[in-house]
């Protein structure tokens, strides 16, 4: 069986040609696609478990086709971009990408990320947590407050399920990035600050006053009362 | 709460000599009105003297020669008594016809006095005791005619100021002195008409200099000030503000010239944002570019590396080799991309609050393989309260890991030191190894680019040369700076001080740039000190 199905955007042939390498081997199931404008009927087509998008594309670029996908799904996007501190990131973190990874990468950081983003963070079999005036069903991965439905995507909900376990209990961000991504060493911190914003605008009554995911000052996240 | 008087005054003298010191329109206002105010005050002395003794002397004249007529009317008539008249009735018809003789506006008294004893007679309401004692003496010794500046008192005792003259009267029957009276009050009249016209015309003289004075120097100001101002906007960045240029002098010109001014440096700056912006364009790019291939070649490395258990020993090592100075070669694309961000002015900075002490604790997490490879023991001491700085955390973290990687590649298998310090000025890390360390004029060097410790030594870690130029760089975008201090055989230590805030000022370093003494430290001469 497959670890999945992986849908690769990208322009360059040879990169493209040998990701599908790389990824067969690791045993994912690559399908391909070389512009964005064909990006999002390939997505519809291949209905992938993750997909791997270059930043810079022809036609619409890698950001509107992740905000493209976003608007109708929560696969996990993985963004590979040529350049670590620049506005793309943080632009491509905003428009919905779960992470990203700076071109030269080792096929190994590759699949280990692609890897965290696959891996089912389950409990124990009818684990429910609640916070603040949430409910989160873990093993459904369904997040109500009373009947209304949250729809976050599978990181966001890794994300809050961390904080929710341990209430009150302050994650500094390299823990969350652990945790939430995977990362065995120190990354990019904005990883967590982005999806933080992202999650607040989806659960919080009023995003510039959170009341569930609380930032501690220079130390990282909390969860707030229940 | 009420201020002391002497304080008030303190202040408002501070702030008028602000004034004088800051404003030359004030400045000039005041010197002309001194300078003005001191001429006019002479000149009005001087005229006013001149037209007081002037107008004296004509009266003195006018009285001497009214006196000369009178004395020889009344020798005259003393000499033609004869049996019809005595001398009383003379003296005083003399008197009579004496003052007479004046008319109304000219008003003043006649006094016939005998020398020794005898009627005396006078005219009008003026009293004789006005004639001074001194003048009658002089008369009556030396015989002559005289003359005194005096007070005239009237018989209704108002008194004024007066000339009196007299001369004698020698005569067979009679001998007298006789005496004119002139009140001066016609004099003084003019005299105080003269003085307030001065004072008047002084006073305009002196306001209208100031006038002229300051209107004359706000033309001179005013283009100065505005050019002030130009200056002040295009310092602040608007570089399209120019000065007003009107007429053809020279404030004009400075308008001119400053404005040319003004446009090569406007010239010059949008050319250099040309470049930087080219320079940016053309990083990005190569960044791109070179990076996808990069990718392609790495991924491809990496599945021969898999397989080179599978391969012939030869292919197997190549591989090998592949991947290791592919490695390089990505640490060095990578540094060269970042520094050339730097000097392109395009590295920002994502500040934000973080512990100073989590960072280290990754940096050495990060870096304890390295450790444990070279055998070396990294020792930290961090204060158990946060350091929370605003920081960003990514560039600070590749600056520490760069400094003990360093140290511990540096360190010959010795301990390495890491200490936090936070005060007043900033917070501080410094890394601090017991090494070969560095030799004089060293510590100068090891910022520079592609600087090597020996380049004799091979070169093991695969460095680029270029990671303590980055930090140094970094160190700046924050604001903080980046020290190094080395002594020959004793190693070395680096020290990277940052303001509390991102961009903020920061002062004296929380900690020494040089280790405290040592059982075995040498002398301070091998030392060397330096940073930016």
């Amino acid at each position: 069986m497959t670890r999945g199905r992986v849908l690769v955007v990208d322009d360059d042939p040879a990169l493209a040609e040998m990701l599908g390498i790389v990824l067969r081997t690791e045993g994912f199931e690559p399908s391909f696609v070389a512009d964005g404008d064909r990006a999002l009927a390939a997505f519809r087509a291949t209905k992938p478990d993750l997909v791997l998008l270059d930043v810079m594309l022809p036609g619409i670029t890698g950001i509107d086709v992740c905000r493209q996908i976003r608007a109708e799904s929560g696969t996990p996007i993985v963004m590979l971009t040529a350049r670590g501190d620049t506005v793309d990131v943080v632009l491509g973190l905003e428009s919905g990408a779960d992470d990203y990874i700076v071109k030269p990468f080792k096929p190994k950081e590759l699949v280990a990320r692609m890897r965290a983003r696959l891996r089912r963070n389950d409990g124990p079999t009818g684990e429910v947590l609640a916070i603040g005036d949430l409910t989160i069903d873990v093993p459904g991965h369904v997040v109500a407050r009373g009947k209304e439905h949250m729809p976050l995507t599978p990181l966001e909900f890794d994300l809050l399920t961390a904080l929710a376990r341990k209430p009150g209990q302050v994650f500094t961000r390299e823990h969350l990035l652990e945790q939430v991504w995977g990362y065995r060493h120190a990354a990019d911190t904005r990883l967590v600050n982005v999806h933080v914003q992202r999650l607040r605008a989806k659960i919080e009554h009023d995003p510039e006053r959170p009341e569930i995911v609380l930032t501690v000052r220079g130390v990282g996240y909390k969860a707030g009362p229940t | 709460m009420t201020v002391p008087a002497s304080d008030v005054a303190h202040r408002v003298a501070g702030r008028a000599l602000h004034k004088w010191r800051g404003s030359l329109h004030v400045r000039v206002a005041m010197t002309t009105f001194v300078v003005s105010g001191l001429v006019v005050l002479l000149l009005g002395f001087v005229v006013l003297d001149q037209v007081r003794s002037g107008l004296l002397d004509a009266k003195t004249r006018a009285a001497l020669s009214q006196l000369d007529f009178g004395l020889q009317h009344a020798i005259d008539q003393f000499n033609a008594i004869g049996e019809s008249s005595s001398v009383g009735s003379t003296v005083s018809s003399v008197v009579n016809d004496l003052a007479g003789r004046g008319s109304e506006a000219q008003d003043y008294g006649v006094a016939l006095i005998p020398s020794a004893g005898g009627e005396s007679a006078r005219s009008g309401d003026i009293a004789v005791a006005s004639i001074p004692a001194s003048l009658r003496r002089v008369v009556t010794r030396d015989d002559r005619e005289a003359w005194t500046f005096t007070r005239i008192t009237h018989a209704d005792g108002s008194s004024e100021a007066g000339l009196v003259v007299g001369g004698p009267v020698q005569t067979d029957p009679a001998d007298y002195q006789l005496y004119y009276l002139f009140p001066l009050h016609q004099e003084s009249q003019t005299l105080a008409l003269v003085e307030r016209t001065m004072l008047f015309s002084g006073l305009a003289i002196v306001l209208l200099l100031v006038a002229i004075a300051a209107l004359v120097t706000r033309q001179v100001v005013r283009p100065v000030r505005q050019a002030a101002a130009t200056a002040e906007r295009l310092a602040a960045g608007r570089l399209r503000d120019r000065m007003a240029v009107r007429g053809e002098d020279d404030l004009a010109s400075l308008a001119t010239s400053f404005n040319r001014m003004a446009d090569t440096v406007e010239k010059q700056i949008s050319q250099l944002r040309e470049l930087s912006r080219v320079q940016r364009r053309f990083v990005a790019d190569v960044s791109h570019e070179l990076r996808t291939p990069i990718t392609t070649i790495r991924m491809a490395a990496d599945v021969l590396h898999d397989a080179r258990d599978d391969l012939p020993p030869e292919l197997s090592r190549s591989a090998e080799l592949l991947q290791n100075q592919l490695d390089r070669f990505e640490a060095l694309l990578a540094d060269l991309l970042e520094i050339s961000r730097h000097d392109a002015g395009a590295a920002t900075l994502e500040a934000e609050p973080v512990d100073l002490r989590g960072i280290v604790s990754s940096v050495l997490e990060s870096t304890a393989p390295l450790a444990v490879r070279h055998g070396c023991l990294v020792d930290a001491d961090l204060p158990p309260e946060p350091i929370v700085i605003e920081a960003d955390a990514r560039r600070i973290q590749r600056v520490l890991r760069n400094l003990v990687s360093n140290a511990v590649e540096h360190g010959d298998g010795r301990p390495v030191e890491v200490r936090v310090g936070a005060g007043p000025g900033g917070v501080a890390v410094t890394v601090r190894d017991h090494g070969r360390g560095l030799r004089p004029g060293e510590a100068a060097l090891v910022f520079n680019r592609f600087w090597r410790a020996d380049p004799a030594r091979t070169r093991t870690s695969g460095g680029s040369g270029l990671g303590l130029s980055i930090a140094l760089e970094d160190a700046r975008l924050h604001g903080g700076y980046l020290q190094a201090w080395g002594a020959a055989g004793d190693g070395s230590l680096f020290r990277l001080t940052l303001p509390w805030h991102a961009g903020g000022a920061v002062g004296e370093s929380p900690l020494p740039l040089e280790p405290g003494p040592e059982p075995e430290t040498d002398e301070a001469a091998a030392e060397g000190v330096a940073g930016a």
